[in-house]
């Protein structure tokens, strides 16, 4: 059974007091080193499902109410040790996920969520944190229906970096934890142990590789290609007689995303059974 | 998962295993049970003779203190992220106020430690596992002790200090009673539950916080003489005015 069709379930032991049975929405990831462009990509893709008639809430990192603020004076104090930032991330995603995204769930939106628990999960490691630590701190976390892992070299990520953004930020080069000379030594560096981090942590979490090196816009067509798939599987989902040697010979369709997925939506209201 | 079946293999492996040349004191125990007084003491104590020490509380970070104090007021917090609050706050102290000195070779005097997370979150429904895992970072304290009082007198103590119990003191938010003091009552008396059955899991010295404050810091300097070998203090940092000070005093002859 694909994931895209199971309830959710939490990776391990989970948030104490929570029913998964009734969450309905779709929770989908997209992941990805900085600069790679996802935030690019979940604004379009967020335009594009809205057109289709879902609900979509989008959310990403250091925006939660209780701790959103102060993660961003802290870091501009740079006194943050690496215990701390990713604690203080643990603690921003908790208050995301149990107030933003579970009741987004619950009302059958599509939640968008700009990065998960992997990027901080690989950021812990690339400072040193031990991998099996912070992925059990992590472990109240939902189980997405998809992770689209945007996937690109340092090379690749550095043009934007400098263009688009007009210079390396010290936090995405991991200067607190001195690892070069200059800014651009040390996000060289970082940003490769992050991509390895992310790579390393693929089939763990199954991930959905995407080719991030490519143009904003193939890369946007190649999600809703597989979005509009993981959307109509709601639909097609068979009730009680399965006929998957029908639903499989059916042709995978070229994206007609607004008719298909209008329908999906409206299939993504009605709870799943369980 | 298999981290899971690792964890459990060796569930004793709670704390870094880092030696460090300084010593980390802890006391532990419900509110109301004196543990604070007994340190302030001891630590009293450990200057008069020259050691340096270092004050660490709970709850106190700078950085974080102020978003914890919000989120209570507001009520915004769930027992997840409560816990997490807190290991925030712990982690920011253990990278710079405690960590530090310790390397130094100072002895650290926190009062309250990671066990007061084990208990309180454990209490309000996260899981012992997760929680221990969360505090995995910490360092292992050279000594803990641990203050047991019956709950009538821990109540006494703090009716008669304050005005009110505090909302997520008296665990409110878990909603055991809408009577504020039969809410403290039973969600202190859940975290002395959980007190009872860490302390052969750490191994803390137990104190009986119902005798007098003098006999209860007579036991105390007693073990940490005997504990941290006072008399033949390896490694741990003296004060260089040590000369100047009177050994026998009760206070420091220089400020924190």
């Amino acid at each position: 059974m694909k994931a895209s069709q199971q309830p959710l379930t939490f990776y391990e032991e989970g948030l104490p007091g929570v029913d998964t049975s009734a969450l309905c929405g779709k929770l989908i990831v997209i992941e990805g080193p900085d600069g790679v462009g996802r935030s690019t990509q979940v604004s379009l893709l967020r335009t594009w499902l809205e057109h289709s008639g879902h609900a979509v809430m989008d959310t990403g990192m250091a925006r939660s109410a209780l701790v959103g603020k102060t993660i961003r004076q802290a870091k501009r104090g740079n006194t943050l040790g690496p215990l701390t930032l990713s604690l203080f991330y643990a603690t921003d995603f908790a208050d995301r996920l149990e107030n933003e995204i579970i009741p987004a769930l619950r009302a059958g939106f599509v939640v968008l969520t700009d990065r998960y628990i992997y990027s901080s999960i690989a950021r812990a490691s690339a400072r040193g944190s031990d991998p099996a630590w912070i992925r059990q701190v992590f472990g109240f976390a939902l189980r997405p229906h998809a992770i689209y892992y945007l996937r690109a070299s340092v090379q690749d990520l550095l043009p934007r970096v400098v263009y688009a953004r007009g210079g390396f930020d010290y936090w995405e080069s991991g200067m607190d934890v001195h690892m070069g000379k200059d800014l651009f030594e040390s996000f060289v560096r970082y940003q490769s142990r992050v991509i390895r981090a992310l790579d390393s942590m693929a089939q763990r979490y199954d991930f959905e590789m995407v080719d991030a090196s490519r143009t904003p816009d193939k890369i946007f067509q190649d999600l809703k290609k597989r979005i509009t798939r993981l959307l109509d599987g709601v639909k097609r989902r068979p009730q009680k007689a399965p006929a998957p040697s029908a639903a499989r010979k059916k042709p995978v369709r070229a994206p007609e995303p607004v008719s298909a997925s209008v329908q999906a939506s409206s299939d993504l209201l009605t709870p799943a059974p369980a | 998962m298999e981290d899971w079946v690792r964890w459990k293999a060796n569930p004793m492996r709670v704390f870094s295993s880092r030696k460090f040349p300084g010593k980390l004191i802890v006391v532990e125990g419900i509110d109301g049970s004196g543990k604070s007084t007994q340190l302030a003491l001891l630590s009293h104590w450990l200057r008069s003779r020259g050691f340096g020490v270092v004050f660490s509380e709970w709850n106190s970070s700078p950085l974080v203190r102020e978003t914890t104090r919000r989120g209570k007021k507001k009520d915004m917090f769930t027992p997840t992220t409560f816990s997490l609050i807190h290991a925030t706050d712990f982690a920011d102290r253990i990278e710079r106020q405690i960590l530090p000195p310790l390397r130094a070779g100072s002895i650290v005097c926190a009062d309250r430690y990671a066990f007061t997370a084990f208990a309180r979150d454990t209490a309000r429904g996260v899981s012992r596992r997760w929680v221990r895992n969360l505090y995995r970072f910490a360092i292992r304290p050279t000594l803990a002790f641990y203050f047991r009082v019956p709950l009538d007198v821990a109540l006494g103590r703090i009716l008669g200090g304050r005005d009110a119990l505090k909302y997520y003191e008296a665990g409110m938010d878990l909603h055991l009673s809408r009577d504020v003091e039969e809410s403290f009552r039973l969600f202190q008396g859940r975290i002395v539950d959980e007190y009872e059955a860490m302390i052969d899991e750490f191994g803390f010295r137990v104190i009986d916080a119902t005798l007098s404050i003098e006999e209860q810091q007579t036991k105390i300097r007693e073990i940490v003489e005997q504990e941290l070998d006072l008399t033949h203090p390896n490694g741990l940092l003296r004060a260089p005015w040590q000369g100047f000070v009177d050994t026998n005093g009760i206070g420091s002859a220089r400020p924190v």
